[in-house]
């Protein structure tokens, strides 16, 4: 396990900051407790846990989607609605075609230039040619594509992605993990990644928080060492493995310790 | 339909003209059973005798045909327009759906048969015809639509709100679009609906003279024994049924073939 890292994080102020959280439902059911952890401009962080271990509601805590029930989150990014989310499914609407799902929030933000925002977005995910599409007419990852596209056509500085890639088959999942980290290199913003697989957040993140099951809690930091650019390579390398293989190792004693 | 071309020639000849076949047979032995056994037209009349008495008292027919398809399409017009506006007043309102729906289930529940006598009462026959037929297009309508209007996915609840979507926006960008399926399906059941009350209400008011519907025909057809004329006018309730059945069936195609499941083909 390494030691506290804030490396990139703690150089200027964080993005945002969670302080002292907590989260129980109307039903009782306490997602989270005693939650603190920062997120540093510019990184690639992933949440990791076991499924219901609240990752997802700390995500929707951060998109202001509903409320903590203890503690604050403080955020320093220019507007509170600077934010990108995209969805375990693709929650496209099946009645509109793939450039006015694009178009979507621009349309509900009333942002002008649409057009070419909704143009440079689909070209982003590679998906130009099929601007006129209906979703029903995409395949699963192309669904994704279009759901990453919407989130990045209001140019967020905070990309929340919520187990994304989870109902995807695994060619799909690999070649939308590498996209994914050429467009967080590109667009120069920060990512929070929710997932439950020990080996997409080390493919991907630059760090991992470790969720206890709930009430989740961040157990464990860890901060990911590998080449840039991460590609197929790092995918079959020592390090590679090396890591996943102690984040298992982690993973598999605070599933013990619950 | 678009499954068409997917099946075999074979297939397709099969599909088309297994049912013509079918109702050839049932005809001819209809025909044939009047003719065998020289049944009275007062007891049965043949086929051939209710398709002459169609042609020689068309006149009469087609008038009240569309006496009964006027009223069937201004009730349904009704019922779209009330359902729809009912609907969205109980999506945005809950304290209204809860006041307003049991009313709703109550005219539904209460068979037309025993409502049209009273609305006779109160009500010119023309316009009670017309309330009745609307009475029983509007509640799959209402219902149809306000469930629609609840069901929209979460996640892109969710999407609206996480870009500050007033309730202006969520309605028409994604509660409308999201009914639309649900709403047609009403449509669907309303347009049939609509005819039944109309026929129905015809029958309850039994007035005649000019400008009286098929159904009152039936019954004045009825009290002079003139049964090949009950099965004409019968007949032609029926293919109006047809009628409007299928042209709703393709107003739902058209608009949904883009986007919706129902739509799809199973075998693609």
């Amino acid at each position: 396990m390494s030691a506290p890292a804030h490396a990139a994080a703690s150089s200027d102020k964080p993005l945002a900051a969670f302080k002292g959280v907590g989260k129980t439902y109307p039903n009782g059911v306490t997602a989270l407790e005693h939650l603190d952890f920062s997120i540093g401009r510019g990184e690639f962080l992933a949440l990791l846990g076991p499924s219901g271990c609240g990752k997802s509601t700390a995500l929707r805590l951060l998109a202001g989607l509903t409320g903590p029930t203890k503690g604050e989150i403080v955020r320093h990014s220019a507007g509170s609605h600077d934010v990108g989310f995209v969805f375990q499914e693709p929650t496209l609407m099946p009645w509109a075609t793939v450039a006015q799902n694009v178009r979507l929030p621009l349309r509900l933000k009333n942002i002008e230039y649409q057009e070419s925002r909704v143009q440079e977005a689909l070209a982003l995910v590679g998906l130009d040619d099929f601007r006129d599409a209906y979703p029903r007419e995409l395949s699963g990852g192309m669904k994704m594509r279009v759901s990453i596209a919407r989130a990045l056509v209001t140019k967020p500085q905070l990309l929340l992605m919520d187990e994304p890639f989870a109902a995807l088959d695994e060619i799909s999942r690999f070649r939308l993990n590498d996209d994914l980290l050429a467009l967080w290199r590109q667009l120069n913003c920060t990512v929070v990644f929710v997932t439950h697989s020990v080996f997409e957040s080390v493919y991907l993140a630059s760090r991992i928080l470790m969720f206890t099951p709930r009430p989740g809690r961040v157990a464990a930091e860890f901060e990911i060492k590998a080449p840039e650019p991460r590609d197929g390579q790092f995918r079959t390398s020592p390090e590679y493995g090396a890591q996943c293989r102690e984040i298992s190792a982690a993973l598999a004693n605070v599933m013990a310790d619950a | 339909m678009r499954a068409a071309s997917h099946i075999s020639f074979g297939e397709r000849v099969l599909r088309l003209f297994m049912p013509i076949v079918a109702l050839a047979i049932a005809i001819g032995l209809w025909e044939a059973v009047v003719r065998y056994y020289e049944l009275p037209p007062y007891i049965l009349p043949s086929p051939t005798l209710v398709f002459e008495t169609l042609k020689s008292d068309w006149g009469t027919l087609s008038e009240s045909l569309l006496v009964t398809l006027r009223t069937t399409a201004i009730a349904l017009l009704l019922a779209v327009i009330g359902g729809v506006l009912l609907a969205l007043l109980f999506a945005s309102s809950r304290l209204v759906e809860l006041s307003l729906f049991p009313f709703a289930v109550i005219l539904q529940v209460t068979p037309i048969i025993a409502i049209a006598p009273l609305l006779l009462i109160y009500l010119e026959p023309q316009t009670a015809v017309l309330v009745c037929a609307w009475i029983v297009a509007f509640f799959p309508i209402l219902s149809n639509t306000a469930l629609g209007l609840a069901s929209v996915d979460r996640n892109l609840q969710e999407l609206f709100q996480l870009y500050g979507a007033n309730r202006w926006k969520t309605l028409f960008l994604l509660r409308v679009p999201a009914a639309l399926p649900y709403f047609l399906g009403g449509l669907r059941i309303a347009g049939g609906l609509a005819l039944i009350g109309a026929v129905v209400a015809e029958i309850a008011a039994g007035t005649g003279g000019r400008g009286s519907g098929l159904a009152y025909r039936i019954v004045e057809s009825g009290y002079r024994l003139n049964v090949p004329r009950m099965f004409a006018a019968l007949l032609l309730i029926s293919l109006a049924g047809i009628a409007i059945f299928a042209l709703l069936t393709l107003i739902q195609h058209l608009t949904l073939r883009r986007w919706h499941e129902s739509a799809l083909d199973r075998e693609s």
